[in-house]
């Protein structure tokens, strides 16, 4: 398949091109960079959540049920269920799909488990051009799961334009969310599995929290209680998504986003020249050189300007 | 990057040796898809062309191969998903093996396989694409 017929049959919402569209994206190649460059200007139309939260509080569940609860509404949807990779090996096991089964058998939605290869900060690296793939396809509506890390979790407000931070009664004190920093995160929290014992602590001392935080913006993030295996409190939290997509619109919110996902795009662009540079040196043995040269006491920043330098020289005569 | 769907299709419900497999594929620098038991041989067609993985891996312990097997390689032929790497494991008795290979199924592999001669033979034959 070459870019032409994938481009093509991706906007025409042919399932297979989604797949392989997404397969490219995903290895961070050349072609899956054009791909989505070229797909970029059909994409803007969706309305983007994120899901997030800790291990074990029921996200992939929730997706699920979110995903049905949209068909009813006629919404197609598109998800997107991160997963880390192993830090040794590269390799990972994708479950999310155990928890999904019910709503992928419909056709008017199509999931993909993607693996975070590497990358800190929840999302796959490819996140971003996966959002704007399915985007660009046409789904009205895109969920996106990050591995649920709990630290760091900050990618995910680049992409999503709502996000929902789930937590779970049980899991931790009040602490432990402040630590994660996750708080800061959400558009809306969720509490799950809210049949649970010490629930209504867990909405008391999210509550507090929430009130601690500086009131810079007029939108109160609401706490929505939910069972995601019995699909209670769903229309409730759909609700508040779009209590908060309202909000986005009428506060000319969206616009923002996009300038900080562009400007995102910019970073990573400026982390892959960073990683060029790195392959060059320890490709050149220059790596090894510098290494020794802070052994000897060199002060490596010095050093590192110095080698940039070098490099921006070698590139500029083409070498 | 192999992306693998470990499958467990049919009404048996034993899958320590795919979750066995999974963990030795993941071990082994790939990114293995479980979707848990009891599937249709549509639900691992869709999930298959839906992750877009290299390797189907499809584990059957009860018996059911000569059923489920067939109709997953039609649907996959039917998709136009022809360069899949098939392979099935479980429990196959020895003359039901060759009708498997018969109908598009790449290996068979049986009870005490050394997971790390699965690695190497999909690492050898995963395809390009």
């Amino acid at each position: 398949m070459n870019v032409q017929m994938l481009y093509d049959g991706i906007l025409a919402g042919n399932r297979r091109a989604v797949a392989r569209g997404l397969t490219w994206i995903d290895e961070g190649g050349t072609r899956g960079k054009d791909l989505a460059h070229r797909l970029f200007s059909h994409a803007g139309k969706a309305r983007v959540i994120g899901i997030t939260g800790a291990p074990g509080v029921g996200k992939s569940t929730l997706v699920n049920a979110l995903a049905i609860s949209l068909r009813h509404r006629q919404n197609t949807v598109g998800i997107l269920a991160v997963d880390p990779s192993s830090p040794f090996t590269g390799g990972a096991i994708l479950g999310d799909r155990i928890r999904m089964q019910e709503s992928v058998d419909d056709k008017g939605v199509y999931m993909r488990s993607l693996a975070s290869r590497g990358h800190a900060g929840g999302l796959s690296r490819a996140a971003f051009g996966a959002i704007t793939l399915l985007d660009a396809a046409g789904f009205d509506t895109i969920l996106v799961e990050t591995v649920g890390a709990g630290q760091a979790e900050v990618d995910i407000m680049r992409y999503a334009q709502s996000v929902v931070v789930v937590l779970a009664p049980g899991l931790g004190d009040d602490i432990q969310a402040i630590k994660a920093g996750i708080l800061e995160i959400g558009n809306v929290f969720v509490v799950n599995k809210s049949d649970r014992e010490g629930v209504e602590l867990t909405v008391r001392s999210l509550r507090g929290l929430l009130s601690l935080t500086p009131e810079s913006v007029d939108w109160t993030p609401p706490i929505i209680k939910t069972e995601a295996d019995r699909a209670v409190g769903i229309d409730q939290l759909i609700d508040a998504i779009e209590q908060h997509q309202t909000y986005l619109r009428q506060h000319n919110l969206l616009n923002d986003r996009r300038y900080r996902q562009a400007e995102h795009v910019l970073e990573q662009s400026l982390d892959d020249v960073r990683k060029e540079i790195e392959v060059d040196f320890r490709r050149k043995a220059l790596w090894k050189e510098a290494v020794e040269e802070i052994l000897a006491g060199q002060d490596a920043s010095r050093y590192v300007r110095k080698l940039f330098e070098t490099w921006l020289n070698a590139t500029s005569r083409g070498e | 990057m192999i992306r693998v769907l470990v499958a467990k299709p049919g009404l048996d419900g034993h899958d320590r040796g795919a979750k066995v497999i999974a963990r030795a594929l993941r071990d082994a620098g790939m990114e293995v898809i479980y979707t848990g038991l009891h599937q249709t041989p549509d639900q691992i067609v869709e999930a298959a062309l839906s992750e877009d993985v290299d390797v189907l891996a499809i584990s059957i312990l009860s018996g059911a191969h000569p059923t489920l097997v067939p109709r997953i390689m039609a649907l996959l032929r039917e998709n136009g998903m022809d360069d899949i790497l098939v392979l099935l494991g479980g429990i196959i008795p020895d003359e039901d093996v060759s009708a498997m290979l018969d109908v598009g199924v790449h290996k068979v592999y049986g009870p005490g396989t050394d997971t790390q001669e699965i690695v190497e033979y999909i690492k050898q034959h995963a395809g390009e694409r």
